[in-house]
């Protein structure tokens, strides 16, 4: 996401940065190209003119002040930063629970926004909390959009209340209202109503969505957009603002290649905060929204501070306490450990999209995008073919023992090979990495499971130095 | 649309346009999804046109941003037409088939739908509903289960019937997902075992930006297609981005959708398409 958006942004600061001394005409260039790409990415044309304004007056303000010596390209650099984080809404914001649950959160937006797959995503990312979503499934309009929402529900153990089947059949504020009763019955602390996608120009579907709105009193009224939407953004959202009103946005699809120039003109134009991030099919991917992070990425200088807490929900604490003891207590790192730490990296989400988030990540986004998946798939199926005891002692994978891992993981006996080799090969730095006297613990306030875990990662890489994106990472670390 | 409306009665009613006028144009052909490449072409034209035959000599710049190639559906005259419905989520896939098919039927064909979304939750659903209101046969497969399985039944199932045409709906995917463009080949290979794919549509939702160029581009390097239908033409989007696609690519845009019943369908009229831009 926002990756050519990121490449237009490097390139034209690394010209800006090759330079000792920055003249007015240089920031001028500079502007332009910002301009030009800004408008490539679906940025709506006033939002890019005052957001070029901006810079180009605060940078010609700077340029008399910086000492000769000092980086003036890292003064621009940061002032365009700081000029994007502020666009995109300061600082991110979490909903707001109300006093009395059930907190009730609606959700609006244009048919085909992704509404229905991002109630659920945001009911997993409640519950995953702690917390006791109900979803409700208004949305009358569309063909099957009820079971859409039930299987959903189903999928992520949430329950969905849905008296009426949908298909224009039955009344969406009822639906609604006797959603929020219920809830408050059961004691769910919280309720989320999907409703029926809808044009900005619809004025009766659009009377609708203040219906519901006025019978359900939400605590929140999200604005659920298309990240590849374009100009049209700024005008849909000024409607919907105008009709049902809402208090915060919510960006879908950022996973394709799209620049999501519309979330920087909503954000801008609407003055209401981006609030969420949904990038992909499954529905755990989704996030909050932080604007300093995603201006980060947006500058080329990657995620990391998300990439980090992937990994520690990925790595949960059991798991990573066992880790720790062992590799403290000067046991060996078996295949059973990689095994476990494999499947949690497959938790983290797709591999391109870890990938994605390290800094420089830019330039490499084609070789991420074609990042093979099922590299881990193939790794994991043939450490699962193993025994228990070959997992612990891999010494003991004599030939047969191999070919028959082989068969059963349906690759050949040369990946087997591989893998065993790679294996002992980071068994044996570990060791080297322990005895070199490196403390026992981890630091206090440091995941705990971060050491072992890029050690995994990096053993992996070693197999495929090939392989561009594989090689970042190694690099990076 | 009327994005020329202005500039057509200024140049006519005083035989000047100001560098001001000028900047309001560009502003209003990027609002419109032209994108700034094609704004640039537009403007730098129009630059040179006369007074005298503004509305003319802009209507040729327009037409000549559009694609050549015919607009008419590919067909098999001897058989079966198979026509293969893709496009990034959320664009009305579904509903255009479905669509499609009501507009193939009322001609006096008969059609068959092959439910090829097995991903989405309740997308199959979705298209039998309209089937039954349309009353057309839908073929599906299992929830989640292969969809060039269910694509290849359905070939069988339409040579079987000795229908006319056999519309395919395919799941939602974005176009930089390499793993489900090549799902999407597949369905296409498996098909052409025993039946060549006459037509493969590309759903495009008119409120897409530019990001419509890089859809349209991959998706025809993996599936090679052959026309756009362009959707929900009926909110407050121009739908630029198409007339960007077509100078582009040379992509025909061969079907719009404007509405949410089933016959708020139409083959997409570039001479009416480009009155509109211009009045």
């Amino acid at each position: 996401m926002f990756e050519s958006l990121s490449s237009r942004f490097t390139s034209a600061f690394g010209a800006l940065r090759s330079r000792g001394r920055i003249s007015n005409s240089d920031i001028e260039t500079t502007c332009a190209e910002i301009r030009q790409a800004l408008l490539e990415s679906d940025v709506a044309v006033s939002v890019v003119d005052s957001f070029v304004a901006s810079i180009s007056e605060k940078s010609l303000a700077a340029l008399p002040t910086l000492q000769s010596g000092t980086n003036q390209g890292q003064v621009i650099f940061e002032i365009v930063n700081a000029q994007l984080i502020e666009i995109l809404g300061g600082s991110e914001r979490r909903v707001r629970f109300a006093k009395k649950a059930p907190t009730v959160i609606m959700l609006a937006g244009l048919q085909g926004a992704g509404k229905t797959t991002l109630a659920g995503k945001l009911a997993k990312f409640y519950a995953d909390q702690g917390n006791t979503p109900l979803l409700v499934a208004s949305d009358l309009q569309r063909p099957n959009a009820v079971t859409q929402l039930q299987v959903v529900g189903d999928s992520i153990g949430v329950p969905v209340f849905a008296p009426e089947g949908g298909n224009g059949v039955g009344d969406p504020v009822k639906v609604a209202q006797a959603g929020i009763e219920f809830a408050r019955a059961k004691q769910y602390n919280m309720v989320i109503v999907d409703t029926a996608g809808r044009l900005g120009v619809d004025e009766d579907l659009m009377k609708e969505a203040i219906r519901i709105r006025d019978a359900v009193t939400p605590d929140e009224i999200l604005f659920v957009v298309d990240a590849m939407m374009g100009q049209d953004a700024v005008r849909t959202a000024a409607a919907f603002l105008d009709g049902v009103g809402f208090d915060g946005v919510v960006l879908t699809k950022l996973d394709g290649d799209a620049r999501g120039g519309a979330a920087l003109s909503i954000a801008s134009l609407t003055k209401r905060p981006i609030m969420f991030a949904s990038m992909g099919e499954k529905l755990g991917d989704f996030d909050i929204f932080y604007p300093d992070r995603m201006a980060s990425r947006i500058l080329g200088l990657g995620d990391v501070a998300t990439l980090a807490e992937q990994a520690k929900k990925a790595f949960d604490g059991d798991t990573s306490a066992k880790l720790e003891a062992k590799f403290a207590s000067g046991e060996d790192f078996t295949l059973e450990d990689f095994l476990e730490q494999l499947q949690a990296m497959s938790k983290m989400g797709s591999m391109s999209k870890l990938l994605s988030m390290l800094p420089g990540s830019g330039a490499m986004k084609k070789a991420i995008d074609n990042f093979d998946e099922g590299e881990i798939v193939r790794t994991t199926a043939i450490v699962q073919s193993m025994t228990p005891t070959e997992r612990r002692d891999p010494k003991v994978l004599n030939g047969s023992r191999r070919a028959r891992i082989a068969l059963g993981s349906g690759r050949a006996v040369s990946d087997v090979n591989n893998l065993v080799d790679r294996f002992s090969a980071a068994q044996k730095m570990m060791k080297q990495v322990r005895n070199g006297g490196m403390p026992a613990g981890m630091p206090p306030g440091m995941p705990a499971m971060s050491a072992p875990a890029t050690k995994g990662v990096a053993q992996k890489k070693k197999s495929k130095s090939g392989n561009p994106a594989k090689r970042a990472i190694e690099e990076a670390q | 649309m009327g994005l020329f409306s202005k500039f057509i009665a200024k140049i006519k009613g005083t035989n000047s346009f100001s560098p001001a006028d000028w900047q309001e144009l560009e502003q209003e052909l990027l609002a419109s999804d032209l994108g700034p490449t094609l704004t640039r072409t537009l403007i730098e034209q129009a630059k040179k046109v006369k007074s005298e035959d503004a509305e003319s000599a802009l209507s040729q710049i327009l037409t000549e941003q559009l694609s050549s190639r015919s607009r008419d559906s590919l067909v098999n005259p001897n058989g079966l037409t198979v026509v293969m419905v893709v496009g990034v989520n959320g664009t009305g896939k579904t509903t255009s088939v479905a669509k499609l098919a009501s507009t193939i039927k009322s001609a006096g064909s008969t059609v068959l739908i092959a439910a090829g979304d097995t991903f989405r939750a309740a997308a199959v659903d979705q298209l039998q509903t309209w089937g039954d209101r349309i009353g057309i046969p839908v073929v599906c497969g299992k929830a989640n289960s292969d969809p060039a399985s269910v694509a290849f039944d359905a070939t069988q199932e339409a040579k079987r019937l000795g229908v006319d045409y056999l519309l395919i709906d395919t799941a939602g995917r974005l176009h930089n997902k390499n793993d489900l463009m090549a799902e999407l080949e597949k369905v296409k290979r498996v098909v052409e075992k025993t039946s060549p794919v006459n037509e493969v549509l590309l759903v495009i939702d008119a409120t897409t930006g530019q990001n419509g160029l890089s859809q349209a581009t991959l998706f025809t390097e993996s599936v090679t297609v052959t026309g756009i239908i362009v959707t929900k033409l009926d909110g407050s989007a121009k739908g630029g981005v198409a007339l960007a696609i077509e100078k582009e690519l040379d992509i025909p845009i061969k079907w719009v959708g404007t509405g949410e019943s089933h016959t708020d369908f139409a083959r997409f009229e570039p001479a009416s398409y480009i009155a509109g831009l211009l009045s």
